[in-house]
């Protein structure tokens, strides 16, 4: 009895603006969060310090092991490519398709950040999380060169990566604004 | 012994009223159902078959088996054009056996199985295992296995489709073809407890889940979904949520894409974007409608029993069963058509259906022995219709044949042909 009344009170004098009414959980340190925040806006606010250019990543791109699976030079192997068989001149959502149907990321991501975080968190494989900032940057920039997307003498950092032009442009489809209870998709009906 | 009579007795009484029931409706009893009372009883104590008995193991006494005459399992499943395994040895896909399937509950061995690459299942320690949510919010917080399990609990049954669940003309059975969805009782803390908890920052609009495995695979939702009913599960059908399905914390967000419903949960960053993390790049599409169609989960049904590769033993009644759930909520009704699409008749719905949860339904049907096809079709408490494939091509605006890839995930209606001889075959093929 005393000890729901004692949770009856705490739950009063919660207040929501700054305090938890359960009470539960701990307050992580701002380096834990740091260790563990991978996630890479657009903005690359969250991206490390680091530096890497297209020609360190081809050589990268060999020693990795990347081009036993992606094909020489990102070609396409038993993975799929990662460099486009088609011109400049095709169309940005055909030429970023390849040969399996995968889309070929250093062309069709809309933000070059994108293409930083799946080699990041993905690559290689079973080795994952193995890669030093540098070398993913290094990467980074060898894909994105070897698609035409940058010039190879091009520095990629946390300054330059997040502004780099991406051939996407706007030409992409922006998800709906989700609301409970509503169609997936207004006019559609199924 | 007298209860014992009694009861055969009530059992001959029903089984006379069924067979009665049947004649008035104007149906012929099915070979096979011949009437019992002329026939000898059939199991007295010392005339009943004599069965071997299971031994009661050490195993068996702390967790059960089923029997080794159920030898329903699932396969591996190549998901679009990608084998199974694929090119690295991998078997990255897992359907579950919807055509040996009863009720709406998928037991955790047989729920399906999607990974985003390789199969690859970590074997995580509760105990070290923590929880930590960040971002625009007031008070980011780090919760262990324990701290969760001391907040109120919600307990729900959902489904989860994985997007590769497509139907086509080349699958042989409900498995191949509709084996990528399931769906379960979950156990866990809403999100919104955990979010209120931490103190939302008005710029929160979107959220990013995260995983603890080799990928650390992470997917963007919007708030108002995580504010909605996304559930942190620990429980699934009654004991904790199973490895491949992302032991211990699993995130579900009821209706959306399989994908979304992140495993081996370890962080939520809450921000002010869409930040197009890892998997949400496979939902990249060229135009906003067919974005917007790989998202939430459109109403879908389909006939598990009779079903592709299963055989009618020949004239007469069946009940047809099957399973439909929405993204959109709750089955409000289930139509079936047993004369290729011509004539829709509302099927019986087995229980109270739940929002964004498989709902079993059933219809009867005498066979007259013809060939034709079976059909169902669901519409959800929004009023959202399941459509055939022609209804797609036309809202599309493109020439219609049954190979038709539905944009999004396919929710189109699937037919099931029942052939002269009893067999039953993919109705797209």
């Amino acid at each position: 009895m005393d000890s729901l009344r004692l949770a009856a009170i705490a739950l009063l004098l919660a207040s929501p603006a700054f305090a938890q009414s359960y009470g539960v959980g701990r307050t992580p340190t701002a380096d834990e969060i740091r260790a563990m925040d991978i996630s890479i806006s657009s903005t690359g606010d969250e991206l490390p310090v680091g530096r890497g250019t297209a020609k360190e990543g081809a050589t990268l791109f060999q020693q990795k092991g990347c081009a036993g699976c992606h094909g020489k030079a990102g070609t396409g192997s038993i993975a799929p490519e990662l460099q486009s068989s088609k011109g400049q001149d095709v169309p940005v959502w055909e030429r970023g398709r390849g040969k399996s149907g995968w889309m070929i990321l250093p062309i069709t991501a809309p933000y070059a950040t994108i293409v930083w975080d799946y080699i990041n968190r993905g690559m290689p494989l079973g080795k994952e999380g193995t890669l030093t900032p540098d070398e993913v940057y290094s990467l980074t920039a060898y894909l994105l060169a070897v698609n035409k997307v940058i010039p190879e003498d091009q520095v990629l950092d946390k300054e330059s990566l997040p502004k780099v032009k991406m051939p996407i442009g706007d030409d992409y489809g922006r998800l709906p604004d989700w609301k409970h209870g509503a169609p997936r998709l207004p006019g559609y009906n199924h | 012994m007298a209860s014992k009579r009694t009861s055969r007795r009530d059992l001959l009484k029903s089984g006379a009223v069924a067979a009665g029931g049947l004649a008035v409706l104007g149906q012929t009893p099915a070979s096979g159902q011949t009437p019992v009372s002329d026939q000898a009883p059939a199991h007295d104590h010392a005339a009943g078959p004599v069965n071997p008995m299971i031994k009661g193991t050490k195993d068996l006494v702390e967790y059960g088996q089923r029997s080794h005459f159920v030898t329903s399992a699932r396969i591996a499943h190549p998901v679009g054009g990608r084998h199974s395994p694929d090119a690295f040895g991998k078997t990255f896909h897992i359907a579950t056996p919807l055509q040996d399937s009863v009720g709406v509950i998928t037991p955790s061995s047989l729920h399906y199985v999607a990974t985003t690459r390789g199969a690859f299942v970590p074997d995580i320690d509760p105990k070290q295992h923590t929880l930590m949510i960040h971002g625009v919010v007031d008070r980011p917080l780090t919760f262990t296995m324990e701290d969760l399990k001391r907040l109120p609990s919600v307990t729900r049954t959902h489904f989860i489709e994985c997007a590769g669940n497509r139907h086509n003309g080349r699958q042989k059975n409900v498995q191949e073809s509709h084996g990528m969805v399931s769906c379960a009782e979950w156990t866990g803390v809403l999100l919104s407890t955990l979010l209120k908890e931490c103190g939302l920052k008005s710029s929160a609009k979107w959220f990013v889940a995260e995983g603890a495995e080799e990928v650390k695979g992470a997917s963007s939702m919007p708030i108002a979904k995580a504010m909605d009913d996304c559930i942190i599960a620990y429980g699934m059908n009654g004991e904790a949520v199973r490895p491949q399905n992302g032991y211990p914390l699993r995130l579900m967000v009821p209706g959306f894409e399989g994908i979304f419903h992140t495993k081996w949960l370890r962080r939520i960053k809450v921000v002010d974007r869409y930040y197009m993390n890892y998997n949400d790049y496979g939902h990249l599409e060229k135009s906003e409608k067919e974005a917007a169609l790989a998202f939430q989960i459109g109403p879908k049904s389909v006939i598990t029993k009779p079903s592709g590769a299963q055989q009618l033993s020949g004239p007469g009644f069946y009940e047809i069963s099957g399973l439909a759930w929405s993204g959109g909520g709750a089955i409000r009704t289930v139509e079936v058509s047993t004369d290729g699409g011509k004539k829709w008749n509302r099927a019986e719905i087995k229980a109270t259906p739940q929002r964004m949860a498989h709902t079993r339904f059933g219809y009867p049907w005498v066979w007259d022995g013809k060939e034709t096809e079976i059909l169902s079709r669901c519409t959800d408490e929004i009023g959202q219709v399941q459509p055939t494939r022609e209804q797609v091509a036309k809202y599309w605006n493109v020439p219609f044949e049954r190979s038709y890839r539905v944009p999004g995930l396919d929710n189109s209606v699937m037919p099931w042909k029942i052939n002269r001889d009893g067999s039953v075959t993919n109705g797209l093929a």
